[in-house]
């Protein structure tokens, strides 16, 4: 970054008469990264206009209208942030830190019960889930904490202290209790260490513990009579390994998801569709969004919305080698991770080979705050994408 | 470690590129599996999941949450729920057959003392709001005719005995005008926004916090899902998913049990036509708030009978109308301290003035005289209060006749316009001017313009001046706290079903106005000396109350109507932490009912301090 500033005494080719696309920084964005998120948002907006107009009685495009103002104003979100150099957020990591910790810790005491949890703030027009920005922040923060840490202490003692770092607003998160938001968060964790360097054997070490966590959680502690997940939340994860024997209510929505999509067949059963537009499949604007177009739009659809991810993915991952410094690397690694995480987990929980974990599909699930915090997140990797672009010119942002 | 922060791409390190590489790997191998498995689940096994689509038979119950609890300051209990056995129909269970189903119905009607037309129409209306769902016919049914059905089942099919929720009302008719009522929703409420979601059948409040606070009352109804088997039949084990109701939240209020209490009691042994508030002056929380006559707000938890619509709807002495804030009265006397404030504050009074009260004031060729014909001889501020001299009042009345002085004084001190109370039905209240006099005139509403009389009538809280208790009490309690015109409200605090504290109400003030502090001073004192001083107008009500009060009675002209008694009282005196204001239609002069009312309102008030203090003169006696 100094380096750059070194570099701004030269002439500049092209500040003389920069054009409006110039001005608008347009040439230095990504644009495949732009489309397909802004494809997805649309495509989001399209399902819920087929499926939900007759869930509020008396206002068909109740979801309609609320997902398009929020990707609306995401989109507005992800230019602004394209145009703010993102290393600015690494001198706020602590500040950006506290805040995440405090806003979720906020919800505790403020918060608007739904569903038996306590995840969000009731605002004058929507209700705001700290957790979902939350992400994005942890993104920042850590990667922040990561370069800053680097020469300090022993491998070791990194390894912990980025782990702490990040699963102390996990564990936040998991108290409300939103298990699936908790599991994104702990991606994000070994997203940012994996690309920070942390090294393969910590990695080991640390999937050991894992495992040995989740056989006491789900076996040893419910075994001795103190069970740390909630029944709820604990069937939710086992019972994907056997949906149909399974009565209960998650292998009931698993079932259906499954169906709902193998009967879209090749090309979908458009206005035929029964599974998500009777009620069948549960929370299918929210969770279950991606069944809604398996069974509308068949394997076309479904394909077609999997390979704009694929799309979106890409570009992260090929942002993350682009970077012009290292914070950049890391912030655009976990946001890949972040993402790649939340598209595996929420498709896979539709197709029925992953647990239902409440993990929204990024752009296309409905809900303010996640598709906004996620055009968010989408806006930091463009502005590191700028900045590489900008570098590469020999030009500083602003 | 090869990461260095200072360092700048693209001299990315090869390990660096080996984990990015391995990244893009993985994600390479996730999108392959989602893949294959759609490809799997849609192109492979499409068709089987299709059939199973189309046999997909399974049917969706809501099931209802109860609604939170309604609680007074303190914890007591004002409406809960019980549980109800209702007799419901279900149409698709009905025989096909119209004569067999004719047969069925007349059954039921006979069973359930209906006509079949009544239970037809019936049906037809609640079908039309929702196919297909079970129709409601009686709630409470007894256990009597519940065996007589289940030893029946044959010959009354798709007749069943749900349970409901029921608001119940330990208290009776305690505070009926603030809780309200539950019934289902309209048609055009489903349209609202702020039910979206609600279906038809659905309780919602309608009237009072059920109304107001319906939002935070109504919890979240669960879901059962059943399998069914061609035939619509419940298959055996075949629940399959119970998402729980979730329970209203309860909605802590303002109001003090015994407080509400004592001041129904002394309405109803009066038993003239009224309405009573109690509200703290600095926050505006309504500690007891009443109207009579009074009605069982459990009447609604049931079909009403004829005799029961006729007692309540069109009873001539509407015993839903709240008259503590929807009445719409001239106030009498207890307007004088408005008018009191009004001459103070805008120069047209002096506090040391004195005024020569000859018993009338002719103004326009119109005699106005005091009550009783009294002169009261030359009388200061402090003074005119205490004994209420009209003639006092109507000369300051005349001095702002064409000022707009006391109009400007009484509405901001909020006579006239809305309180924003949390309660609905908030009538329209009003504070005659020259300019709506002027108004009307031109429009041939009325005989005359404005003129000197009438202000002076305003003065002393007769004429057309309409309002009611609760913005009474707002202007005083103003004067008590030095100027702050409250937010009058009734709920407190939302808790949810575990007890923490979801929201609390605060509403802020209205507005503030200054109020010079000699003003108040002097304001309150001959309230004080009305009130507890020898010749002052309510000494005989309160002249022996323990705790020292500021009390100004009102006796107001009605048209049609005998003379209103008014009282206003804050207490305890030179500090108010209460305002009460008491009015009762035909009730004769202020000292002779209302003023009584208000000191039982005080008595519970101040209950346990008047009992530490009786003991403790007992103990020195």
């Amino acid at each position: 970054m100094y380096a750059t500033r070194a570099r701004q005494a030269r002439p500049e080719p092209f500040a003389v008469h920069p054009g409006i696309a110039e001005r608008l920084g347009l040439p230095y964005m990504d644009g495949p990264l732009a489309f397909s998120a802004v494809a997805l948002a649309i495509f989001s907006v399209f399902a819920l206009a087929q499926t939900t107009q007759h869930d509020v009685p008396g206002s068909p495009y109740y979801f309609v209208d609320r997902q398009a103002i929020y990707a609306g104003l995401g989109i507005v979100g992800m230019y602004l942030l394209t145009r703010i150099d993102y290393s600015r957020f690494r001198e706020l990591r602590v500040g950006i830190y506290t805040f995440l910790c405090v806003s979720i810790s906020l919800v505790f005491v403020f918060g608007f019960a739904a569903r038996g949890s306590r995840r969000s703030f009731e605002l004058p027009f929507f209700s705001f889930q700290p957790s979902e920005l939350g992400k994005l922040l942890l993104v920042l923060a850590l990667a922040g904490f990561v370069i800053d840490g680097a020469r300090s202490g022993s491998d070791w003692q990194r390894t912990v202290r980025y782990l702490c770092l990040g699963l102390a607003p996990a564990a936040l998160v998991f108290l409300q209790p939103d298990l699936g938001t908790a599991l994104v968060f702990g991606a994000i964790t070994l997203a940012v260490m994996y690309v920070g360097g942390v090294r393969w054997t910590h990695f080991a070490a640390i999937g050991a513990a894992f495992v040995a966590i989740t056989a006491i959680v789900l076996v040893a502690a419910p075994a001795v009579g103190t069970p740390i997940l909630k029944g709820y939340q604990a069937e939710r994860l086992t019972s994907f390994l056997n949906p149909s024997a399974d009565p209960g209510d998650a292998g009931y929505q698993q079932n259906q998801a499954k169906i709902a999509i193998g009967s879209g067949e090749k090309t979908g059963r458009g206005d035929r569709a029964t599974q998500t537009r009777l009620d069948f499949v549960p929370e299918r604007h929210t969770d279950f969004i991606f069944a809604v177009i398996g069974e509308r739009y068949g394997f076309t659809g479904a394909a077609l919305v999997l390979s704009l991810y694929a799309l979106l993915i890409w570009r992260a991952l090929r942002i993350v080698t682009l970077s012009k410094n290292s914070y950049g690397t890391l912030v655009a690694g976990g946001i890949a991770g972040m993402l790649l995480f939340q598209v595996f987990v929420n498709v896979g929980m539709n197709l029925g080979i992953m647990p239902i974990t409440g993990i929204p599909l990024p752009l296309m699930s409905y809900g303010g705050s996640s598709v906004l915090a996620t055009f968010l997140a989408i806006g930091v990797l463009q502005s590191i994408h700028m900045q590489a672009r900008l570098s590469q010119k020999g030009r500083f942002a602003w | 470690m090869y990461l260095r922060s200072d360092e700048r791409g693209p001299a990315m390190t090869n390990r660096l590129a080996l984990r990015i590489a391995i990244f893009g790997g993985v994600a390479v191998v996730l999108f392959a599996v989602l893949f294959f498995r759609l490809w799997l689940l849609q192109v492979i096994d499409g068709e089987t999941y299709l059939a199973e689509a189309k046999n997909n038979r399974t049917r969706s119950y809501r099931v209802i949450a109860p609604r939170g609890k309604i609680l007074d300051r303190n914890g007591k209990v004002l409406v809960s729920n019980r549980t109800s056995l209702a007799l419901q129909v279900n149409p698709r269970k009905l025989p096909l057959d119209p004569a067999e189903r004719r047969a069925e119905l007349s059954r039921l009607a006979d069973l359930t003392h209906n006509s079949l037309r009544h239970l037809r129409r019936t049906m037809h209306e609640k079908l039309k709001l929702a196919p297909a769902a079970p129709v409601t016919l009686r709630r409470d049914v007894g256990h009597y005719l519940i065996y007589y059905l289940q030893e029946n089942q044959d010959r009354f099919p798709g007749v069943e005995v749900q349970p409901v929720f029921v608001r119940a009302y330990p208290d009776g008719t305690l505070a009926a005008h603030i809780l309200g009522n539950v019934g289902e929703i309209s048609p055009e409420e489903l349209k609202e926004p702020r039910f979206h979601g609600l279906q038809p059948g659905d309780e919602i409040g309608q009237d009072g916090v059920e109304d107001t606070y319906d939002h935070y009352l109504r919890g979240r109804p669960g879901l059962t899902r059943v399998q069914v088997d061609a035939l619509g039949e419940p298959t055996p084990n075949g629940r399959l998913v119970a998402k729980p109701p979730a329970p209203g939240d309860s909605l802590k209020l303002s109001i003090d049990s015994d407080v509400q209490a004592a001041g129904e009691a002394a309405m109803a042994e009066k038993g003239l036509l009224g309405g009573f508030i109690t509200m703290d002056v600095h926050t505006g929380e309504i500690l007891g708030l009443g109207s009579y006559p009074t009605f069982e707000p459990a009447l609604f938890t049931r079909p009403l009978t004829q005799k029961q619509v006729d007692e309540t709807y069109r009873n001539p002495l509407a015993p839903l109308a709240d008259r503590a804030i929807a009445g719409l009265y001239p106030t009498g006397s207890t307007f004088k301290l408005i008018t009191a404030i009004a001459a103070l504050e805008s120069g047209n009074l002096q506090l040391s003035e004195v005024i020569e009260d000859p018993g009338v004031l002719e103004v326009g060729g119109q005699e106005f005289k005091n009550a009783g014909e009294a002169a009261n001889g030359s009388v200061d501020l402090v003074q005119a209060l205490e004994v209420s001299s009209d003639v006092f009042f109507y000369t300051l009345g005349l001095r702002m006749w064409d000022t707009g002085d006391l109009q400007h004084w009484a509405h901001a001190l909020g006579i006239g316009r809305p309180t924003g109370i949390d309660l609905p039905l908030e009538d329209q209240t009003l504070l005659p001017s020259r300019h709506w006099r002027n108004q009307l005139y031109k429009e041939g509403g009325t005989d005359r313009p404005w003129s000197a009389g009438d202000n002076v009538q305003l003065a002393t809280g007769q004429g057309d001046l309409q309002t009611n208790p609760l913005q009474m009490a707002i202007a005083y309690a103003a004067l008590a706290n030095g100027g702050t015109v409250v937010t009058p409200h009734v709920g407190l605090q939302i808790d949810d079903a575990a007890g923490r504290v979801l929201k609390e109400f605060a509403p802020k003030p209205r507005r503030h106005i200054q109020i010079d502090p000699e003003y108040r001073a002097a304001i309150l004192e001959g309230l004080h000396d009305a009130a507890q001083n020898a010749g002052g107008t309510s000494v005989d009500v309160f002249g022996s109350f323990p705790i020292p009060v500021a009390g100004k009675t009102g006796t107001a002209q009605r048209t049609g109507h005998a003379d209103q008694s008014w009282y206003g009282v804050l207490a305890p005196y030179p500090n108010p932490r209460i305002v009460t204001f008491v009015t009762m239609e035909e009730g004769g002069f202020g000292a002779e009912a209302a003023a009584p009312a208000a000191k039982k309102i005080l008595e519970a008030y101040f209950a346990g301090r008047l009992a530490k203090e009786a003991s403790s003169e007992g103990g020195e006696g």
